[in-house]
């Protein structure tokens, strides 16, 4: 059955996705470096329902950051299949864009504007008004603890902490359908990452967003996340609930689940960066 | 129809006002530049009031007048130019560098919007430029317009900026291509464009192999055009042979420009070059 998506920046986007927000079918990326090649993601197949909150976990370089880059139509996969609420991220590109929004690991702005100018371009390219991005973006950077008074300074005088907030508020000013988080919480210390969790906890409850969450912090993957994906060298080796994924390897956490399925623990996995161009 | 246009129009303005912001943040920058021209500008001038003593031999005032505005024209107009083929080359490179990239690409805004946006921007801070410089130099140098046909100037302007957009979104996608080298690329274009266009010489005195490639340089018709229209108040009608090779130009290189811009991207998605650097 079709459905219609309201979106701010043209006409809905109709698609039929029944309930899967997200679903990638064999999905593979490779990257070519000094002659040789290397696969970032090796086959990957998952699905997240609507309304559901996928934990990716995985080591730095296990493709975590390859696969949300497809995810979000940054990258095109060698090969594999992603549908987005039904679309095609390369058929139905610009609808897809419509649905999702991403925050990575680098809250990446204009750094001599300010939060709020940041954030009223941002709300712009996705068809908010400036008046109404500027009072969402208020409302959201309270919630996030920063304060009215810190809105128009320039970013780069904002700590790393406050920077990658209003990174979140800029994704979740244009009511994304499919929030793309990468590890949005490295960084931040205990305090800030506590009031992002339960931001993202509380935001999914009141706008029905699915979100696909990729960290290597264990706790925060069992705090917030339904389901979770273990990836290692650019495979999904385990899935499940947390429970599920206890019962299945035996384990009396996420951690022992992380060891038994890679056969390495999560700090010794923690290679250097993905090797993208 | 026309709630899209009006919609695009909307997302377009989104690069319109953040380039303003930045402009405002910048302001440093802003002013760096437009003193560079002026003086850049300037010095053309006085070249040409030296022309007497250079020379050493007797030219009268008006030659010293003709040559003056001669050169001003050709400085003033390549300034408006050079800033519309610069700033829409640096499209990808200054993203990149302030780590945007990403999320502008992400962003659900047709290419052709994105590109139509950043030209809109570039064509009023180049308009501001040119004019902003020529007000100026007016101040130090005696700059006789007298016979000027300021529509003809406007028109061939227009020709100028629709062909150097072309050329500007061609350029801008190096970047995509080469991450590091790719704006130096576009720079050597430019570069090539200025030496083969009779920016300061009339392009016969080249080279034979030089003045073919100013046969395919815009900015040949528009500067000539430009002269003969601001020195002899030379009409359209009589103009007509600078601007359509200009408005060939422009016909072909901004389909071709935004097809190439296109397909460098989808490059980029393939090979992961969009990923932030810098």
């Amino acid at each position: 059955m079709a459905t219609e998506i309201a979106t701010r920046t043209s006409e809905p986007v109709v698609t039929t996705f029944g309930r899967d927000a997200l679903v990638a079918s064999g999905v593979v990326k490779a990257f070519r470096s000094d002659n040789k090649t290397r696969r970032a993601v090796d086959g990957i197949s998952l699905r997240v329902q609507r309304g559901e909150i996928y934990g990716l976990l995985g080591a730095n370089g296990s493709g975590k950051s390859t696969l949300i880059r497809v995810f979000s139509t940054l990258l095109i996969p060698d090969a594999g299949d992603v549908r987005v609420f039904g679309l095609d991220v390369q058929r139905d590109e610009l609808a897809v864009k419509r649905l999702i929004n991403r925050v990575s690991v680098e809250a990446s702005f204009f750094k001599k504007l300010s939060a709020m100018e940041n954030l009223v371009y941002s709300g712009r390219l996705y068809g908010v008004p400036a008046a109404e991005a500027r009072a969402k973006a208020l409302g959201i950077l309270r919630r996030l603890g920063i304060s009215s008074s810190r809105v128009n300074e320039p970013l780069e005088k904002l700590s790393r902490g406050m920077q990658q907030k209003v990174a979140i508020a800029r994704a979740f000013l244009t009511a994304p359908m499919l929030l793309l988080l990468d590890e949005p919480t490295t960084g931040l210390d205990i305090r800030s990452k506590r009031e992002v969790q339960t931001f993202v906890r509380d935001l999914r409850i009141e706008h029905d967003a699915t979100i696909l969450l990729t960290t290597h912090d264990l706790d925060e993957a069992e705090r917030l996340a339904d389901r979770i994906g273990i990836l290692h060298d650019g495979r999904l080796v385990a899935e499940g609930t947390t429970e599920e994924l206890r019962a299945r390897y035996g384990a009396s956490g996420l951690e022992d689940v992380f060891m038994t399925a890679t056969g390495r623990r999560l700090e010794d996995a923690d290679a250097p960066e993905e090797t993208t161009p | 129809m026309i709630a899209t246009m009006g919609t695009q129009l909307g997302l377009a303005y989104a690069f319109v006002e953040r380039e303003i912001a930045l402009s405002k943040r910048y302001w440093a920058w802003e002013i760096v530049w437009l003193v560079y021209g002026i003086v850049t500008s300037l010095s053309v001038a006085y070249i040409g009031l030296a022309a007497p003593a250079i020379s050493g031999g007797q030219v009268d005032d008006a030659a010293v007048s003709r040559f003056v505005l001669y050169l001003l024209v050709g400085t003033i107009a390549w300034r408006f130019l050079g800033i519309i083929f610069e700033n829409i080359g640096e499209v990808i490179a200054w993203e990149r560098w302030e780590g945007t990239i990403e999320y502008t690409f992400m962003s659900p805004v047709p290419r052709l919007t994105h590109l139509l946006g950043m030209c809109a921007a570039t064509l009023v801070r180049a308009l501001a430029f040119s004019v902003g410089i020529l007000a100026c130099v007016a101040l130090f140098v005696p700059v006789d317009l007298s016979h000027a046909n300021a529509v003809s100037a406007i028109v061939l302007l227009g020709v100028g900026a629709l062909a150097f957009v072309g050329l500007g979104i061609a350029s801008a996608a190096f970047p995509l291509m080469w991450t590091e080298k790719g704006l130096q690329m576009a720079y050597i274009v430019q570069a090539v464009v200025l030496l083969v266009s009779g920016v300061y010489y009339p392009v016969d005195i080249l080279p034979k192999w030089m003045q073919l490639l100013s046969v395919i340089s815009p900015a040949t018709y528009v500067i000539r055009g430009m002269r003969a229209a601001l020195m002899d108040g030379a009409d359209l009608g009589s103009l007509w042979p600078e601007v359509w090779p200009a408005l060939v130009v422009g016909a072909l290189s901004v389909p071709l420009g935004l097809r190439l811009f296109i397909a460098v991207e989808r490059y980029a998605k393939r090979t992961g070059r969009l990923k932030r650097s810098g």
